[in-house]
């Protein structure tokens, strides 16, 4: 749906609002359940008028109980609806991972049913500190049962939302907080992005950096600056952590032999470790040398912003990551 | 006169005994190692099981905790479904993968029992929500025990379930002990009804070992719920005959205190005293169903003990639907 200027795209979040409007207009059984979800259309305007258009059966207030909120969100998809919790920060979300974990995660294994369930969140280091920033996708993709979307622009937030919500399984979608106002083309009503599918942002000729979130952002940043310098990198956004898309993955790595895997969790038993493992035992010979990782290091996210900077991967430490590789 | 029916009688009788007789039963074959991982025994707590269900709609829905094998056969599901799920054969009620703690069938109404203490409130509250967002004739039923009373996610449900007058009723089977901890040693303000009422619901303390009592507060619950006033709490005392798992020696109460309860307030003698006075019931239809129950848990154990195991090659299946591309 391209609009005649960048300004009458839509938003980050309101890509989310306009996924969540044409499911609900295909499905009564979604519902949106949150805190100060109503009025203030959530704390990213993620939903704003939905309440206003559908009405309160489809826009629940709730207490701030995220135990609770997942709770009931998880009760009322066993029953055979499709919520969708709102969980605002996914820092919030350890109040209540007894509900996703032991419980959400596990049911179709146990009963045998279906757990149409979708828990937002934003993710991600920005202003905030230790208990607004976390990246806990890891922890996600690490549980069996549970699906992890990580979408890094419009297009796919509306894709990927369109499918959790027509998917039986529970869904962690992480929307990243520094991306929330950025502009950008979005789907029709039929356009919906397949989880396991990566996106290639930019074909490469020299090396590939396979990332996701708001760290495609500094990938895109990293590549102009290396076309200067006369190197062609290839990004690839996984958009899902799990499914994973393991065959663009291999192929990444055979076809370049120089891959860099980065994002802003802490890079200690993290996805970037997990793909950077299986592609390696899966492609050994194809590669020129170690598949390099960059991430956060393992600190809390500080209040300071240069500190909260400093954690995180730079457009310098991508480009560093990317030379490194091309050098082999 | 009694004012209980015939039928009523006779089938809440059979279905204590039920309870009794497969627990009895599970308890000697889970020291035989027979039982993968054991069984929580629901000994002496089969009247608040019984009077709860009796008092529901097939199609109302249960979650439940731990210890909940009474909760499930009163429910309707067959001994047969259940012990064979203790054995975790192929042919029990969650295809061997739930085991004794998690026995559930959605279509059924049963939301599952749960390994976590206080997360079938929780579940229960959700699917009240569903309930209620459908505008189905049904109530949800949590519940907990003396041991999930002091998790917050318990009382987060509720309070949810008081602000949106959802149709909840959250029975706390309360056997007076968590694990080997005696309830009072553990619980602020004593009384637990005495919580519900800060939270702005009605909570009632009842005889759990009444069947029939625990069968009215129930249903008088049910009704409020259908009648879209909300949610109730109902705090039914019982005790358990055995520990908290099978084979405990604890040291944490007496054998006499044991032999009070099972002398002077069983459930089972409660009411078989009741329904011989007020002419339901005669000694030998007693003893018929004493039998006839015996039969059906010897026949569920022997098709427990027959069932395949399940196929080790379906470790992967079911962990997600596939749908999304998952392997």
């Amino acid at each position: 749906m391209t609009t005649s200027t960048q300004n009458q795209n839509p938003t980050y979040s309101e890509a989310f609002q306009s996924g969540v409007r044409e499911e609900i207009y295909r499905n009564r059984d979604i519902f949106i359940l949150g805190t100060d979800l109503i009025e203030r259309g959530g704390h990213f305007a993620q939903v704003k008028g939905i309440a206003q258009e559908f009405g309160f059966q489809h826009v629940k207030d709730s207490p701030i109980s995220e135990a609770a909120m997942v709770s009931a969100g998880l009760g009322a998809a066993m029953y055979g609806l499709h919520p969708i919790i709102d969980l605002n920060f996914i820092d919030f979300s350890l109040g209540a991972m007894d509900e996703i974990i032991n419980q959400a995660a596990k049911i179709r294994f146990m009963f045998g049913q279906p757990v149409p369930l979708v828990i937002r969140a934003t993710s991600g280091t920005a202003l905030g500190g230790a208990h607004h920033c976390n990246s806990l996708e890891s922890l996600f993709a690490h549980t069996a049962g549970l699906a992890v979307a990580v979408p890094s622009n419009a297009w796919d937030v509306k894709g990927l939302i369109k499918t959790a919500l027509r998917s039986p399984d529970p869904v962690i979608f992480l929307m990243h907080k520094k991306l929330s106002g950025v502009r950008g083309e979005i789907g029709d009503e039929n356009t919906l992005i397949p989880f396991g599918k990566a996106r290639t942002v930019k074909e490469g000729k020299h090396a590939a950096i396979i990332t996701y979130g708001f760290t495609v952002v500094t990938a895109q940043k990293a590549a102009v600056a290396l076309a200067s310098e006369g190197i062609d990198v290839e990004i690839i956004d996984l958009r899902t952590l799990y499914p994973l898309d393991t065959d663009a993955i291999n192929s990444a790595v055979q076809r370049f032999g120089r891959v860099v895997v980065a994002d802003e969790a802490p890079m200690f038993g993290s996805i970037t470790a997990e793909i950077a493992a299986t592609a390696t035992e899966a492609n050994f010979g194809s590669l020129k040398g170690p598949i390099v990782r960059i991430g956060s290091v393992r600190a809390p996210i500080s209040a300071n912003p240069g500190m909260s900077e400093a954690a995180i991967p730079s457009v310098d430490a991508m480009i560093a990551a990317v030379k490194k590789v091309v050098a082999y | 006169m009694s004012n209980l029916s015939k039928e009523w009688a006779h089938s809440s009788l059979r279905g204590m005994m039920l309870i009794r007789e497969f627990e009895e039963t599970a308890d000697k074959l889970s020291l035989r190692g027979k039982i993968p991982g054991g069984i929580h025994n629901s000994s002496g707590q089969e009247a608040v099981a019984v009077g709860v269900l009796s008092a529901l709609d097939p199609l109302d829905v249960i979650a439940t905790t731990h210890r909940s094998h009474h909760h499930t056969l009163a429910k309707g599901f067959s001994a047969r479904e259940v012990m064979a799920e203790l054995f975790t054969k192929s042919t029990g009620v969650s295809r061997g993968r739930g085991g004794s703690m998690h026995l559930g069938d959605f279509h059924r109404g049963h939301f599952g029992g749960n390994g976590i203490v206080g997360a079938g409130v929780g579940i229960a509250m959700g699917a009240a929500l569903g309930i209620q967002q459908r505008g189905d004739a049904k109530v949800s039923v949590g519940f907990v025990g003396d041991g999930g009373v002091n998790t917050g996610r318990t009382w987060e449900a509720i309070n949810m379930a008081v602000i949106w007058k959802l149709p909840l009723i959250v029975i706390i089977d309360n056997n007076q002990y968590a694990v080997e901890t005696f309830v009072d040693r553990v619980t602020g303000g004593g009384d637990i009804a005495k919580r519900g009422e800060g939270f702005g619901l009605p909570s009632y303390t009842i005889n759990g070992q009444d069947v029939v009592e625990v069968n009215e507060y129930t249903a008088k619950a049910r009704q409020r719920a259908l009648a879209g006033e909300g949610p109730t709490i109902i705090n039914a005392l019982t005790y358990r005959y055995y520990g908290h798992n099978v084979g405990e020696k604890g040291q944490y109460r007496t054998q006499d205190e044991i032999l009070d309860w099972k002398t002077n307030r069983d459930p089972i003698d409660l009411f078989i005293a009741r329904a011989t006075s007020e002419g339901l019931i005669t000694d030998s239809e007693v003893a018929a169903l004493r039998d006839d129950v015996k039969k059906e848990v010897e026949d569920a154990v022997d098709f427990a003990e027959k069932s395949p195991q399940p196929d080790l090659n379906s470790i992967l299946v079911d962990v997600d639907s596939g749908l999304l591309g998952g392997k």
